[in-house]
């Protein structure tokens, strides 16, 4: 890459660095290992989503279901348990849920061949009404004796890091291996890349498509899990809430294109982190909550107008549809 | 059983299925079938679905919701995507009530201000998309967040202010829940935007704009439309129109509350997808925003009136979203598929066994090899001559396949030229009397060279026929022409229902599909006199004046119409049961007609042309260049009297100088000879014609 060529996500980390850097100097407690700690702690279950999240695009798709999957089979476990089903049980349930639930998605967008856009909304739609209607006693479904030792998942903590830092680190490597080492993941950067190219060469680039939202649903759920055991309950209003916009921003602000084919694993860290550190400097300075979704959308714009005005994109370089 | 079949064929429409599913239009049917069925089957099920208040309370929320899908397609329509409408939406709220409650404007200027307000959002957003280029979708989501939180703070100081207001004006009254005729205001309000929005869209030249940069932004740039402007313009309508449905909402409800305006993008969107305008951009239009709006409208105020648990609603929004979005995108996508299998429909066209054409078998077309000894004139210089005619000062002139006409200078025909350059294939061509040469051309009309070489289009639409479903208004293959005394202009069209290279299909299907048409230079008129003619082709008006030869292709006939005189109006057959295709007419100089068959018939296609049922097949299951198609074998001229006697003929046995003969025209003893696939031009010395015959003196006069 040649100097003054910055990539997107090298705009994005140097502002983090740049941030992080004031934030150490000027806030008082935020360069502290304890709270480095609760900033990754915090925005560890926004990472492993923002993983999921990236999965599906790089394969140019997106996949707006997740707070969906992040909520209701989660919910299931919590909700079969204190109904007196074994943890196994609940657990295969959920798992059996979310893979169906990511087959649905993956079979509308590949083989129906609707806009992944719609298709997971809708979905995401669906899958939050189920819940609502037919899994659900109340909205915030309560932790039960029988889940007791679950909870490490998201309490626990090994050699002094919490539990969702290391499981955001192992989802990383994991991502991370199967999209950099295996064909499947070359599969997915060709689809992303070029669909129409990658379906001539003979990349079976439907079912690929399949697989890629089933392990967006399976992530999402397994952040869900996460989430549940750290707070001991899950609220599934989180559907309702704009969330995942806060995940479509650590993906595509990471440098991840929405027009697929390029970024990687990195980017959603740069990302996650950049999200984190804002969001935990304001949290430090007391700001509201509605100031800090100002500051933090002013710094995201900045942040992509400074990419617009050093990787200039026009009307030759531009692709088609990359909305 | 053939009785049947022709039956059938001739008026069973189902040629006009084909051409239904080719209207433009068809691409909403699916979305609006969806429409009906969700009305109807929340009609049974709730009591005073339909009465008018209940229509009146939709319409005022469809109007408000409404203004927002126009923004939200138009951007889409651009290749953009608006997520920061629901914000937007918020804002724009906030300020109406704001200026109203506590400015105390006059409600004028709070929806002025308003307006500005809405373009003033959308105007950051066109300015970051349009001319930053930012990625629409990361863009509009961030400012989605920003005037959110915007919204949020501001509700957090003022709210207490806004809420403790009354207004009370008769204006804002009306904005809000007032009606013309028990039409909601903020319904008219829509009809008239979305009418204007119709026009924008389909008629004018920024409509067209919008759409060609959805289509593809690298064209629409390189041809020079100014595509940030255009785009940053669609934001800052969508700003507008968000801020013009937050006022009606303002005046009706007169709160800001918290979750004013939450999630309305998605509503929208989910709109705008279920309406048909596709995302990616390039395809859309206001009824089917208008469609989008209702569906979405309605399913979710009948099931909130039908008090269905909050988890069952959202399980069948979804799934009639899905179901709906999967059928419509199937439809879309193979509905071209369809057409191009239902489109060919075969008809009934039946000719009795040919005259013979033996060399012994006697009668007039008895083959010989006259044509063999031809000279040729510009050999390998020209390409498809379709029709040839001499000006009276013995020049030649031919159409090319280049779109230009060729003259070839007297005495010799050595030198040539391009005389005019039209840009279509020139088919028949005829001189009216102040020289100038009128020539029909093949996708493009009819068209008038003067003498100095200005090229001009006579005409390129005739009346549409009203119960036609295709429109027949363009004329799609003009073929040939002849100038009656009075200088009318009879042409003939081969079909209207396919495009020049299609003829071969043409004469698969055998359809009356042609038409002759009249166009009236001094009154500037083009009128269709005849119809459902099977591929009209040569035309001549006969000795009378009164009247027009005509030979139509594959009907291998020649008939005669009169336009004028005490038999105005008739059709009578001239020529029945040809052993080939006709093609040109033109006189001969002993008063007679010259006619040219460019192909002759097969026993195959004469038989499949009984069979309706079979060519349809054919064309469903077979690629297009298996089908059968009238043959293009060897040709020849004849000479054929008004009585409808063939009087002689003229054959070129091996071909070898005239692989197809299209038009034949004779000259001062010579006649000429013009095929439409050949790389020449010949010329036959005719024995006992008259030396001096000219054919412009002959219908003109001498100067």
């Amino acid at each position: 890459m040649k100097l003054g060529r910055l990539s997107q996500q090298g705009i994005v980390f140097a502002i983090f660095i740049a941030m992080f850097a004031g934030f150490a100097i000027f806030l008082h407690g935020f360069a502290t290992t304890d709270n480095m700690l609760a900033l990754l702690q915090n925005v560890a279950v926004l990472g492993i989503l923002g993983l999921g999240m990236a999965l599906v695009v790089i394969g140019r798709g997106v996949d707006l279901s997740l707070i969906a999957t992040l909520a209701v089979p989660p919910g299931l476990v919590l909700q079969m348990v204190q109904d007196g089903s074994s943890l196994p049980v609940a657990l295969a349930t959920a798992l059996l849920l979310t893979v169906a639930f990511g087959l649905v998605n993956g079979w509308l967008i590949a083989y129906a061949e609707v806009p992944a856009l719609f298709t997971t909304l809708a979905t995401g739609l669906f899958l939050a009404g189920f819940g609502q209607a037919l899994l659900f006693k109340l909205d915030v479904v309560q932790w039960s004796a029988g889940l007791d030792g679950f909870e490490k998942l998201g309490q626990g903590a090994v050699l002094g890091i919490p539990m969702p830092i290391i499981v955001f680190a192992i989802t990383c490597v994991i991502v991370a291996g199967l999209l950099t080492r295996t064909r499947i993941g070359a599969y997915v950067y060709a689809i992303g890349d070029n669909p129409n190219a990658a379906r001539a060469t003979g990349v079976p680039t439907r079912p690929v498509i399949v697989l890629e939202y089933v392990l967006a649903a399976l992530i999402g759920c397994l952040a869900g899990l996460v989430m549940a055991a750290s707070v001991n309950s899950m609220p599934t209003r989180i559907y309702n809430s704009t969330w995942i916009y806060d995940v479509i921003l650590v993906v595509v602000l990471g440098g991840i294109g929405l027009s697929g084919g390029r970024g990687g694993v990195v980017n959603v860290v740069i990302g996650t982190l950049l999200i984190g550190t804002l969001l935990n400097g304001m949290t430090i300075m007391d700001m509201s909550y509605s100031a800090q979704n100002l500051i933090k959308g002013v710094v995201l714009l900045a942040a992509v107008i400074a990419d617009s005005f050093l990787n200039p994109r026009n009307e030759e370089t531009a692709q088609q549809g990359d909305i | 059983m053939e009785a049947f079949v022709r039956f059938k064929s001739k008026y069973w429409p189902d040629h006009l299925l084909g051409e239904i599913l080719s209207k433009r239009w068809t691409e909403t049917a699916i979305p609006v079938i969806v429409l009906l069925i969700v009305a109807f089957a929340l009609s049974r099920s709730i009591d005073g679905f339909l009465s008018p208040v209940a229509l009146a309370d939709q319409a005022r929320q469809a109007g408000e919701i409404g203004f927002i899908v126009l923004g939200m397609g138009l951007v889409v329509i651009v290749g953009g995507i608006d997520l920061s409408v629901g914000s937007m939406w918020a804002l724009a709220d906030f300020c109406a009530l704001y200026c109203l409650d506590v400015l105390h404007l006059p409600v004028a200027a709070v929806i002025i201000v308003t307006l500005l307000f809405g373009a003033l959002l959308g105007a950051v957003n066109g300015f970051l998309i349009g001319y930053l280029r930012l990625r629409a979708f990361i863009t509009t989501l961030i400012t989605l967040i920003i005037y959110r939180s915007a919204y949020d703070l501001l509700i957090q100081e003022h709210s207490n202010e806004i809420a403790a207001a009354f207004p009370d004006f008769p204006s804002w009254n009306f904005i809000g829940g007032g009606d013309v005729f028990g039409v909601p205001s903020v319904a008219i309000a829509y009809a008239i935007v979305a009418i204007f929005g119709h026009v924008f869209l389909t008629r004018l030249r920024p409509g067209w704009h919008i759409t060609a940069i959805g289509g593809s932004r690298r064209s629409a740039y390189n041809s020079g439309i100014a595509v940030r402007r255009t785009i940053a313009l669609c934001y800052v309508a969508s700003g507008v129109l968000t801020a013009t449905g937050a006022l009606f909402f303002a005046a009706r409800l007169g709160t800001v509350g918290g979750d004013v305006g939450v999630g309305l993008e998605v509503t929208v969107l989910t709109a705008v997808v279920l309406g048909g305008i596709s995302l990616g951009g390039g395809k859309g239009s206001v009824a089917k925003a208008l469609v989008g709006t209702l569906i979405v409208l309605l399913v979710t105020n009948g099931l909130t009136t039908l008090s269905v648990r909050g988890g069952y609603q959202r399980m069948t929004l979804a799934a009639i979203l899905l179901v709906a979005a999967i059928i419509d995108i199937r439809w879309l996508k193979n509905r071209m598929r369809i057409i191009s299998k239902v489109y060919v429909t075969p008809a009934y066209n039946y000719l009795p066994p040919p005259p013979p054409t033996e060399i012994g078998a006697g009668g007039p077309f008895e083959q010989n090899d006259k044509l063999r000894d031809v000279s040729l004139i510009g050999l390998g210089r020209i390409e498809a001559p379709e029709d040839v005619i001499l000006d009276r000062h013995d020049n030649l002139y031919a159409g090319s396949r280049h779109g230009d006409i060729i003259r070839f200078f007297a005495p010799d025909y050595e030198r040539m030229e391009v005389f005019a350059h039209i840009g279509g294939q020139p088919l028949g061509m005829a001189f009216d009397k102040q020289d100038n040469l009128y020539c029909c051309i093949g996708g493009m009309g009819l068209y008038r060279i003067a003498p100095d070489r200005t090229v001009a289009k006579a005409t390129d639409e005739t009346n549409r026929s009203w119960l036609s479903v295709n429109d027949d208004s363009r004329l799609r293959l003009a073929d040939d022409l002849d100038i009656a005394p009075d200088g009318r202009i009879f042409f003939s069209e081969a079909t209207v229902r396919y495009e020049m290279h299609e003829w071969p299909v043409e004469g698969h299907e055998a359809r009356g599909n042609g038409r002759i048409v009249c166009y009236d230079p001094n009154r500037g008129t083009t009128r269709t006199v005849l119809r459902g003619l099977k591929f009209p082709n040569g035309i001549c008006i006969a000795s009378d004046g009164q009247s027009i030869l005509f030979a139509e292709t594959f009907r291998c006939s020649v008939s005669r119409y009169w336009y004028d005189g005490p038999k105005a109006g008739k059709v009578e057959t001239v020529l029945d049961n040809l052993p080939g295709y006709p093609d040109n007419i033109n006189l001969a100089s002993d008063g007679n007609y010259w006619l040219a068959i460019v192909g002759m018939r097969c026993p195959a296609l004469d038989l499949a042309w009984r069979m309706p049922g079979f060519r349809n097949r054919m064309s469903k299951r077979l690629p297009l260049d298996e089908w059968l198609f009238p043959n293009i074998n060897t040709g020849c001229v004849v000479k054929f009297n008004e009585k409808g006697e063939i009087l002689e003929s003229f054959w070129d046995l091996h071909g070898a100088n005239h692989p197809m003969i299209t038009s034949m025209r004779e000259h001062r003893g010579f006649l000429y000879l013009g095929g439409i696939a050949n790389n020449r031009i010949g010329r036959y010395k005719l024995a006992n014609a008259d030396p001096d015959f000219v054919q412009y003196d002959k219908r003109w006069g001498r100067a």
